[in-house]
């Protein structure tokens, strides 16, 4: 008889709780690139972790991720996401023109939108933008640039892809310069690719017969140039300055490598940060609507463990 | 105007009858060897031109593969996501530990990576043969499957090499020399020695020859064109498996952008080479000279101070272009 009574009391607290679970049934799309590189494979990894933990920390909450390998099939993917019914869009478009649309498409279904790292052409569809600081991460390595060589020095820049992202990162960059007789020798291209840098890395070695300091803006791209230096024996380079925030480079900050002293953060793990905020505008209803600009934080050997994430494929 | 040399004799292509068209490639190197002493007089230092010989090696090795598949009138757009498939599973090979002792280790998995890249390459001859579809089609599947296969073993990141000890035994395949030769140009002779021996000394070289001119007429012939389509292929996969040998120890990693557009590199420097992209021409030395001339304008364009890093690309086409007129006005004069 107790043992009935006990039973069906739990059994109509689970119905009660069934129940409130069940009005907090809510859906979060994420839509992020394919994993291209090692960047976007870091968000792959760091979007596919914060689903998991968030599911526990809100249950009744659904986290879709979904990769899509190009624009035209991310616009494609929304339209399938949407259909499902979801509450909130968290999205890395993986151009801003051609997917401001059909992000705004998916807004008009009354669904909350949160952008992260790439802005869309129109401020207004995003409830809430998450991004990082690409114009300070230039700075920051042109600042620590030439505070190191006591503002006077021959550097070598390597850029990445002529896109908007990489033309931000190298004006900051000669914002953080300016006013120093740090000569730029050359800006080349090196595709965001280790094999590239490598080669133009190689190439400037060849050029150029005094070099103090290397800009990468980089850690993929990092990996070619300290291999090409090593090959080539040359002393006269004291460090290579790259970001983003590699597991190995942030290692090597971490162990007091010389050639790599700091590295500046343009964590894929941004994409985390805002699904955080959107489920926490989901679930608490806090005013998560806004700006979220994370800093071009530079790492360094003492702070280094804080952002060192072993297991992430980046 | 084909070339036959299917048909003429080993004997009549020696002294005197020398093809200019197989000498156009090398005069257009030299022009840009010219070219880059006058840019930048570091160009011409050992150093820098060791530098562009070895770089050079993961294209022509690659593009010796090319040649056969070409000339035998097929295509292989697959090798560039070839390459980072085959260096992933050598790698992932490697980072497992399964056989103690270092040197046994890297022998067994170069030959497990020549042994991938010789099924990869089965796998396009077969679909293809078999399938009887076009070449273009069928390796452009196989590329997005080997370049999406190369991501999920990656987990999305990249693929190093975890043993120091072994990377460090490794290391020499790429950064050491043999008597100040480095050896990843030895391999390229190696590579191309035996490529040239294969298709102008052999039953087979003929016979892919033959396929590449005239389908029908090898059919008739008896020569199984199948067989000599699908060996292509192999050929093919294990010159993109030997590329691969030279590229893992020089950063110990397969990433997402290992082998980008080699596929375009590799066609490129065939048809520099003066092979014929219809088929029915082969030249191993015109491919290794094209895959040249593709590094040395690179290096070019690097060591220049009057290109705009926004126009390298156009330069570099041009100077292809322009390349490629210098070859077929020799062709003219003669």
């Amino acid at each position: 008889m107790r043992k009935l009574l006990l039973g069906s009391v739990a059994a109509g607290l689970m119905l009660v709780a069934g129940l409130a679970q069940a009005q907090e049934t809510k859906t979060i799309a994420v839509s992020i690139p394919a994993a291209d590189h090692g960047w976007t494979g870091g968000v792959v990894y760091h979007a596919q972790e914060q689903a998991k933990r968030l599911e526990q920390r809100y249950p009744g909450l659904k986290v879709i991720v979904k990769t899509s390998p190009d624009g035209a099939s991310q616009a494609n993917a929304l339209q399938d996401l949407t259909t499902q019914g979801i509450d909130a869009l968290v999205t890395l478009p993986h151009n801003s023109d051609e997917l401001t649309d059909p992000i705004r498409q998916v807004k008009e279904k009354g669904v909350f939108i949160t952008v992260v790292d790439r802005a869309l052409t129109d401020n207004s569809v995003a409830d809430l933008y998450v991004a990082g600081n690409n114009p300070a991460l230039g700075r920051v390595a042109g600042e620590y640039i030439k505070e190191k060589l006591n503002g006077k020095g021959n550097v070598v820049v390597i850029r990445g892809l002529p896109i908007v992202i990489d033309e931000e990162r190298n004006k900051g960059f000669d914002e953080g310069i300016a006013g120093s007789e740090i000569k730029v020798l050359d800006r080349q291209f090196g595709n965001w690719s280790r094999d590239d840098a490598f080669k133009v890395m190689q190439d400037y070695l060849a050029k150029f017969p005094q070099i103090d300091a290397v800009w990468t803006q980089d850690d993929d791209m990092a990996v070619g140039v300290l291999e090409a230096i090593s090959q080539a024996k040359r002393e006269d380079i004291q460090f290579v300055i790259a970001g983003a925030g590699m597991k190995d480079m942030i290692k090597k900050v971490m162990d007091g490598d010389k050639m790599i002293p700091v590295d500046i953060l343009y964590p894929p793990a941004m994409v985390a940060v805002a699904m955080d905020l959107t489920a926490a505008g989901l679930y608490d209803h806090l005013p998560v609507r806004g700006n979220y600009i994370l800093d071009a934080t530079l790492v360094t050997k003492e702070n280094a463990k804080d952002f060192y994430y072993p297991d992430s494929p980046f | 105007m084909t070339d036959t040399t299917a048909t003429k004799s080993a004997a009549r292509r020696s002294l005197g009858d020398i093809d200019l068209r197989a000498v156009a490639p090398f005069v257009a190197l030299a022009f840009l060897l010219v070219l880059g002493a006058l840019v930048n007089p570091n160009f011409l230092g050992v150093d820098n031109l060791l530098n562009v010989l070895t770089r050079s090696a993961f294209i022509a090795i690659i593009a010796v593969g090319a040649t056969f598949v070409i000339s035998a009138g097929g295509l292989d757009l697959s090798v560039g996501a070839m390459s980072a498939f085959v260096a992933g599973v050598m790698i992932l090979f490697m980072n497992t530990g399964v056989i103690g002792g270092d040197i046994a280790m890297l022998a067994v998995a170069m030959l497990l990576a020549v042994g991938v890249g010789a099924l990869c390459g089965l796998a396009n001859g077969a679909i293809t043969t078999v399938g009887r579809i076009e070449p273009f089609i069928v390796t452009l599947g196989t590329m997005g499957i080997f370049r999406a296969l190369t991501i999920y073993l990656a987990e999305g990141g990249s693929i190093a090499m975890k043993a120091p000890d072994l990377r460090a035994a490794y290391r020499p395949i790429y950064f050491g020399s043999v008597f100040g030769v480095p050896i990843p140009i030895l391999v390229i002779l190696a590579v191309a020695l035996i490529g040239a021996f294969l298709l102008y000394r052999t039953a087979f070289g003929r016979h892919v020859i033959a396929v590449g001119s005239n389908e029908d007429v090898a059919r008739y012939s008896g020569i199984p064109v199948n067989r000599v389509r699908t060996l292509t292929y192999v050929i093919q996969g294990v010159c993109v498996a030997i590329a691969v040998l030279v590229y893992v120890p020089r950063l110990g990693a397969a990433t997402p952008t290992t082998g980008l557009l080699w596929e375009l590199q590799a066609i490129t420097a065939v048809v520099i080479g003066g092979t014929a992209l219809k088929g029915g021409v082969g030249r191993i030395w015109g491919t290794i000279c094209g895959a040249l001339i593709l590094e040395v304008v690179g290096n070019i364009m690097v060591l220049s101070n009057f290109v705009s890093e926004y126009l390298i690309g156009a330069v570099q086409g041009a100077i292809i272009i322009i390349a490629m007129l210098v070859q077929r006005s020799l062709v003219r004069k003669r």
